[in-house]
């Protein structure tokens, strides 16, 4: 059932993909991290048109699945736009704004637990709005919850090979292209998932260790 | 050729039909496995507690679509042909109860440490004191999480599109391949019923949650 030498044949181009997963996480990743905060920054807008459409975005986002979407951003939005994206950008497009949502939620509990004294502060001390956010509120709010974000970053890549749908040739769809060249199955696929594990389960050991130092550090 | 977008939604409530037996199903499983691995992860023995963490890390820390390949591709050839509604629930079902299994133990382990203590001290049994004690308690603590779960559950039901399943989103892309020119009232139509569906359950969830901790928090 299990042949090594069929295995470590086909694991460098298996690990070949793993790098183009890699890449299209952290360009995923990201766009998330960026549009993530100026969605929680829209969402406490004072606008309140800016603030429901980025609710009223976020919401839609969220409860509807990453493979439709991503279905959705390389097929019609050609046909609607006629701006056409290559898989590539289109899964990471996909991928960025998919976790945008939930990491623009991570956002705000940080925001929301930086002190009420430190707006007050920065009040006082005629700060102008930028400012306020540059250098007071952002800095406390930001530190707190980055092993929340590690966690999301080790989310999207495990969601990566949904990209294979739009022909975004990363580990599984390379498995799938081996399996039909050679008809053997089970190594291909087997060898994906502990590629994956291998990655995500030190990751979130290191995650872990993170999050345990720092409320050591907050004096928890 | 169609007339109006209208006549997609037929076809494309019969592929509802198999996103929701999926995610029942896998609903069922997954709760089942939440339970029993969570409750094996607070156990004394250290060799249940290591078969709950092995069952979580590695149904956790592998992606829910190569599972799905796994169990729908691969096992066949170790002699395990499993039919596809039955691959998909197990995979969506075991997926969803790595997660719900850390829900159930942090729950279990947030309910104060009185309430252990005052069951010990009435002289229960540890299986009344799970049950009458510390289990209401933690259940209620439990839904919130839940909810969030079940809504990435039902989207996540569309993967079983990749194993040829006729759910909402196969039916949708078979659609898409006869009419090319209606893809894009086809795919938001789609987006529209996955809304439906995930927004039905989260106030559902929320109405649930209302009731049930009316003159308890």
């Amino acid at each position: 059932m299990w042949d090594w030498n069929y295995a470590l044949e086909i694991l460098p181009e298996l690990l070949i993909a793993l790098r183009m997963t890699v890449i299209a996480t952290l360009l995923g990743f990201l766009s998330a991290v960026i549009v993530g905060l100026l969605l929680a920054l829209a969402i406490r807008s004072r606008w309140v048109w800016l603030r429901l459409t980025a609710k009223g975005f976020n919401g839609f986002i969220r409860n509807t699945p990453l493979l439709v979407q991503v279905f959705f951003i390389y097929y019609s939005l050609p046909m609607m736009t006629g701006i056409s994206l290559p898989a590539f950008y289109a899964g990471i497009l996909g991928l960025g704004l998919h976790y945008s949502t939930y990491l623009s939620e991570v956002y705000r509990s940080g925001i929301e637990a930086v002190p009420r004294g430190q707006w007050e502060a920065a009040t006082a001390l005629n700060y102008t709005k930028l400012d306020t956010w540059r250098s007071v509120i952002l800095p406390q709010a930001i530190p707190p919850i980055i092993p929340v974000l590690g966690n999301y970053l080790i989310v999207m890549f495990k969601e990566t090979p949904i990209l294979s749908a739009i022909t975004l040739v990363e580990l599984l769809l390379t498995a799938k292209n081996i399996v039909s060249e050679s008809f053997r199955v089970f190594e291909p696929y087997t060898l994906v998932g502990l590629l994956f594990l291998a990655i995500s389960y030190p990751s979130s050991l290191l995650v872990r260790r993170l999050e345990k130092r720092m409320n050591l550090q907050r004096g928890k | 050729m169609p007339e109006s977008w209208i006549d997609f939604i037929p076809t494309l409530l019969e592929g509802a039909k198999i996103t929701v037996t999926v995610a029942i199903l896998a609903t069922l499983l997954a709760v089942v496995t939440a339970f029993a691995s969570g409750l094996m992860s607070l156990s004394r023995l250290r060799l249940i507690r290591r078969i709950s963490s092995i069952y979580v890390e590695v149904f956790r820390g592998t992606s829910l679509l190569v599972q799905l390949f796994w169990l729908y591709f691969a096992l066949p050839f170790a002699g395990i042909e499993l039919p596809k509604l039955l691959a998909a629930v197990l995979a969506v079902g075991l997926n969803f109860g790595a997660y719900g299994s850390e829900v159930v133990r942090s729950a279990i382990l947030a309910v104060p440490k009185g309430q252990w203590e005052a069951a010990i001290a009435l002289n229960m049994t540890p299986w009344q004191r799970m049950s009458y004690i510390i289990l209401p308690q933690a259940a209620l603590r439990m839904l919130p999480p839940f909810g969030n779960l079940l809504v990435e559950l039902i989207k996540s039901t569309s993967l079983v599109y990749f194993i040829t399943m006729a759910d909402l989103t196969y039916q949708a892309m078979v659609l898409r391949n006869n009419y090319i020119s209606w893809t894009s009232e086809i795919l938001l139509l789609l987006l529209l019923m996955y809304l439906v569906m995930t927004s039905l359950v989260s106030f559902g969830i929320r109405v649930w949650e209302r009731k049930w901790s009316e003159g308890r928090m």
